[in-house]
């Protein structure tokens, strides 16, 4: 875990930001505080009002109540053009009727810059991106990559302290997206100043962020960095949007201090406090745990932690993994198991009868 | 007050309203209150030169719905319209089928470009250049008689009925085909072969699939059509003769030749009501006929 | 498609047959317009700049179809944003009423505002022209000018306004240049429109003719027919140069934000 950022200062800090679109209610009390150089992520499905709040930190929303503060500065009033953050836009916006340099340089119109020097600067920001030299072309005749590249450079040249991606990536086939993504990071890291991304993907957002918000239906439900995201989702919601969740139901007790989970098809076992991020629940309850987590034993291996019996339910074959949906005994609902596949050893085939190593560590407990 | 209507401006909706707003205004003026003052004036009486006598009385529609010359030249021009729609629209759609499915995509805006040039000449010279070709000593005539094929000019060609809806017909065949090739550009491909993939012949396809989806754009080819030739005065005019006459001819007469404002306007309104009826229970019958064919939800 | 394209293509032979006619006797030296042809000459052409009455006539015209196409347009423009970028209240019928004269018949329009001019009070003139024409040219020019703004990505003008610039810089320097082959094109087809247009100029245009009023009163005489046809023929070419010209504007404006949906209409 990244100790080391948590004492970053504070950029942007938004309080109780509310807004409406006449009856819909987008934004539901969004307190949000992000750090100098942060590389953050805003996460969630479309409608979650994501893009809705990067356009209100960007200035192209108004919002009813709240605070949008950057560098101690309160922003309610200050138009688009006047705040320090630059967007990519998620069409890119690419001027059509500019040469790529053109764009580059069209927000130091009004720097005071002499036509030479912005013109390096241009040129330096089209370097940073990998465009060097690509300053004379038309804007139009550019590919996906090559428009986001400008987009990036566009906004950078003007030196924000924040940058807003929307949804930069979606627009890219598979290879691309994730070719930027890496440049992407780098980038962020070389210039030092705050991202802000909005993305659906979640793959995408575990990838790039230091931090991530989730969000659903205007709300915030969890903001942490990536590993406690996954590892510690705080409800069963954000824990099945990110990666692949298994679910079990179980029961809950707590005897003689301890607080005991008897899981369907897995048994008792006791759960630490953290293991429960809804509070610890009295009777019926639900168990989630990640597909890596559980392991199918081969002849001759033991279990490091605990161990149950099941049934494969069904075998699919992606090269580097396989995944086994199993049926644990006594139990209705099969789960995924992710493995790796290593060389000389068998895939498992259909209704086959296993062994399934589990560890009471991975589970989340939620009411 | 005023800073609530300030505000009201910032938002989408009053941007909007305040962006429209010239260019309402200027048809409200320049359109509907003229519109109204025809209305308006139907039902007045002329008394001297430029002078109506302002009593509110049905005179004019009285003596407009049972004067036969009036009613003759109100049944012409339906007919005349309606047979022109029906001409134009049904030579049009091959075009229109032919450019969308049988022409190549890089092609098919020059197909609609060279279709729609001859709009946008002038309409007067082409409704004279009928005449000329039309005529007794006309391109026509004379040309049949130079190789032989008649002997004395044919005289049915100009100068009546069948003039005017040939003259109609040709200048409003651009109108008929841009519909009708809008609706057939926006049927998803896939359709079609979804249905010959379902068994459907060609034929079939067409009359189940291709069809029912054109309907909208055929029916929008005969408002389109429909509305502005029962109102046209030019080509009865140059090419009808006195057979051939069209309400419109009678609304110009009563206005600048006898001086009876009050009368044109009276019969204005009347073509103006008959329209909008038949627009009105065609666009209904249309609508019927595609949702009975289950193109509608 | 075969027999289909066969039919297109004498279908556009009928479309243009009468269009083609026009230079053949135009360049005609017999002073009957029959078949067959005489020899070629272009006296016609010099007989049309004899009739002084005509000069008057084209003046007027262009006269009016430029401050009808410049009024046309500025009201398209201003529509064609607020219905492309904006919903507001009554829309549909607001702008059903806009676009109403593309199908009134035009005598209706011109019917209607000669009893309002007259009842007013003031005499029908150039002015009277124009207003006219910028009613019916107004909807072609919002029919061109709202796909310009529709195919604008909206978020280019965001772009802007995120890198510095002020609504109103952010309209000089990016939604105008972007929109100016649309612009450019409704200018010329509302041009075009009002130059040949007969019908209302008819009504309204008091003692001084336009070019097709005037025309529509020489072919009352036989012996100017040849002459009619010269001019049309001048006409016409115009009239298909400046159509010409338009869409290329038009495709310019679309292959530049990446859009062509083709056609005018």
């Amino acid at each position: 875990m990244t100790t080391a950022k948590k004492d970053r200062k504070t950029l942007i800090s938004m309080q109780n930001i509310q807004k409406h679109y006449g009856d819909y209610h987008a934004l539901r009390g969004i307190n949000l505080e992000i750090g100098e150089g942060e590389f953050f992520s805003l996460l969630g499905p479309s409608g979650c009002g994501k893009t809705t709040l990067l356009r209100t930190i960007a200035g192209f929303e108004d919002y009813d109540s709240g605070y949008v503060m950057i560098s101690g500065n309160d922003m309610r009033g200050v138009p688009a053009n006047k705040r320090p953050t630059n967007m990519v836009f998620q069409s890119y916006a690419i001027f059509p009727h500019l040469t790529v340099a053109q764009n580059v340089a069209f927000g130091l119109r009004k720097s005071g810059m002499s036509k030479a020097e912005k013109a390096k600067a241009a040129e330096q920001a089209l370097e940073m991106v990998g465009l060097k030299g690509y300053g004379h072309r038309a804007a139009h005749a550019l590919s996906g990559g090559q428009r986001q590249r400008v987009a990036l450079a566009r906004a950078l040249v003007l030196k924000p302290k924040v940058l807003l991606l929307d949804e930069p990536l979606s627009a890219l086939d598979r290879k691309m997206r994730e070719q930027m993504q890496v440049e992407l990071i780098k980038l962020q890291r070389e210039v030092g100043i705050t991202f802000i991304l909005v993305t659906h993907d979640q793959e995408e957002a575990l990838v790039m962020s230091d931090r991530i918000a989730v969000m659903f239906e205007g709300e915030i439900a969890q903001c942490d960095d990536p590993e406690v995201l996954y590892r510690r989702p705080k409800s069963k919601r954000v824990a099945d949007f990110i990666g692949v969740m298994n679910f079990l139901s179980a029961e809950c007790r707590v005897e003689d201090g301890k607080k005991i989970v008897n899981v369907a098809g897995l048994g008792e076992t006791e759960v630490a406090d953290d293991q429960c991020p809804e509070g610890f629940p009295d009777g019926a309850a639900t168990v989630g745990f990640r597909p890596e987590t559980l392991t199918l034993l081969y002849e001759g291996q033991t279990a490091t932690h605990r161990e149950a019996a099941a049934t494969i339910d069904e075998v699919v074959y992606y090269g580097d993994m396989t995944y086994y949906d199993v049926r644990f005994d006594g139990v209705d609902k099969a789960v995924r198991i992710s493995m790796r596949n290593i060389f000389g050893r068998d895939v498992l085939e259909v209704g086959s009868r296993v062994r399934v190593s589990w560890s009471p560590g991975a589970l989340v407990v939620f009411g | 007050m005023v800073e609530k209507l300030r505000r009201f401006f910032r938002t989408e909706k009053g941007t909007g309203l305040l962006l429209v707003s010239p260019t309402a205004i200027y048809a409200l003026l320049m359109l509907a209150v003229p519109l109204a003052a025809v209305v308006l004036i139907s039902f007045w009486t002329q008394n001297g030169v430029r002078d109506f006598d302002t009593t509110m009385t049905l005179a004019n529609y009285k003596e407009a719905l049972t004067d036969p010359l009036y009613r003759q030249l109100m049944l012409r021009s339906l007919m005349v319209s309606g047979l022109v729609t029906l001409i134009t629209v049904l030579l049009a759609f091959p075009i229109a089928y032919f450019v969308s499915f049988g022409v190549k995509a890089e092609h098919k805006s020059l197909w609609i470009f060279l279709i729609t040039i001859p709009f946008w000449t002038s309409y007067l010279i082409r409704v004279f250049l009928w005449k000329v070709i039309l005529g007794y000593n006309g391109v026509l005539n004379s040309g049949l008689k130079a190789v032989g094929l008649i002997e004395e000019p044919l005289t049915f060609i100009l100068y009546n009925v069948n003039a005017v809806i040939i003259t109609l017909a040709h200048a409003y065949a651009p109108f008929a085909i841009l519909p009708i090739f809008v609706a057939l550009e926006k049927i998803d491909r896939s359709l079609l072969e979804a249905a010959r993939d379902l068994g459907e012949n060609r034929v079939m396809t067409f009359l189940r699939v291709t069809l029912p989806l054109a309907a909208p754009g055929v029916v929008a080819a005969v408002l389109i059509v429909f509305i502005p030739t029962i109102g046209d005065y030019v080509t009865p005019r140059l090419v009808g003769g006195p057979g051939g006459l069209m309400i419109a001819n009678m609304i110009q007469t009563q206005f600048l030749r006898l001086n009876n404002a009050p009368l044109g306007a009276t019969l204005a309104v009347l073509a103006m009501l008959i329209v909008a009826v038949i627009a009105i229970v065609f666009v209904i019958i249309g609508n019927r006929a595609a949702g009975q064919k289950g193109a509608r939800k | 498609m075969k027999s289909l394209k066969v039919y297109a293509i004498f279908y556009l032979i009928f479309l243009y047959a009468p269009i083609f006619l026009l230079p053949l006797f135009a360049f005609n030296s017999s002073t009957v317009i029959a078949f067959p042809l005489d020899s070629f000459t272009t006296e016609w052409f010099t007989t049309l700049l004899t009739l002084s009455e005509m000069h008057g006539a084209l003046l007027s015209s262009l006269k009016i179809a430029v401050t009808s196409a410049v009024l046309a347009t500025s009201l398209g423009i201003f529509a064609a944003m607020a219905v492309s970028r904006y919903s507001f209240p009554g829309q549909k019928g607001i702008m059903g009423f806009i676009m109403l004269p593309l199908v009134l018949p035009e005598i209706i329009v011109a019917v209607s505002l000669l009893i309002v001019i007259l009842r007013m009070g003031f005499s029908t003139g150039a002015w009277s022209v124009i207003v006219g024409h910028t009613l019916i040219c107004t909807p072609f020019a919002i029919a061109i000018l709202q796909s310009a703004f529709a195919s604008l990505d909206p978020s280019l003008e965001e772009a802007a306004y995120d890198l510095g610039e002020t609504p109103a810089s952010t309209f000089r320097l990016v939604t105008l240049p972007l929109v100016m082959p649309g612009i450019i094109s409704a200018l010329l087809i509302s041009f075009t429109i009002s130059m040949d247009e007969f019908i209302i100029a008819f009504f309204l245009t008091g003692a001084e003719p336009t070019l097709p009023v005037y025309l529509f009163s020489m072919m009352r005489f036989p012996k100017l027919l040849p002459a009619v046809m010269a001019l049309g023929t001048i006409l016409v070419v115009l009239s298909v140069l400046l159509i010409v010209i338009a869409e290329f504007f038009r495709r310019r404006g679309a292959k530049r934000t990446g859009n062509d949906t083709g056609g005018f209409l």
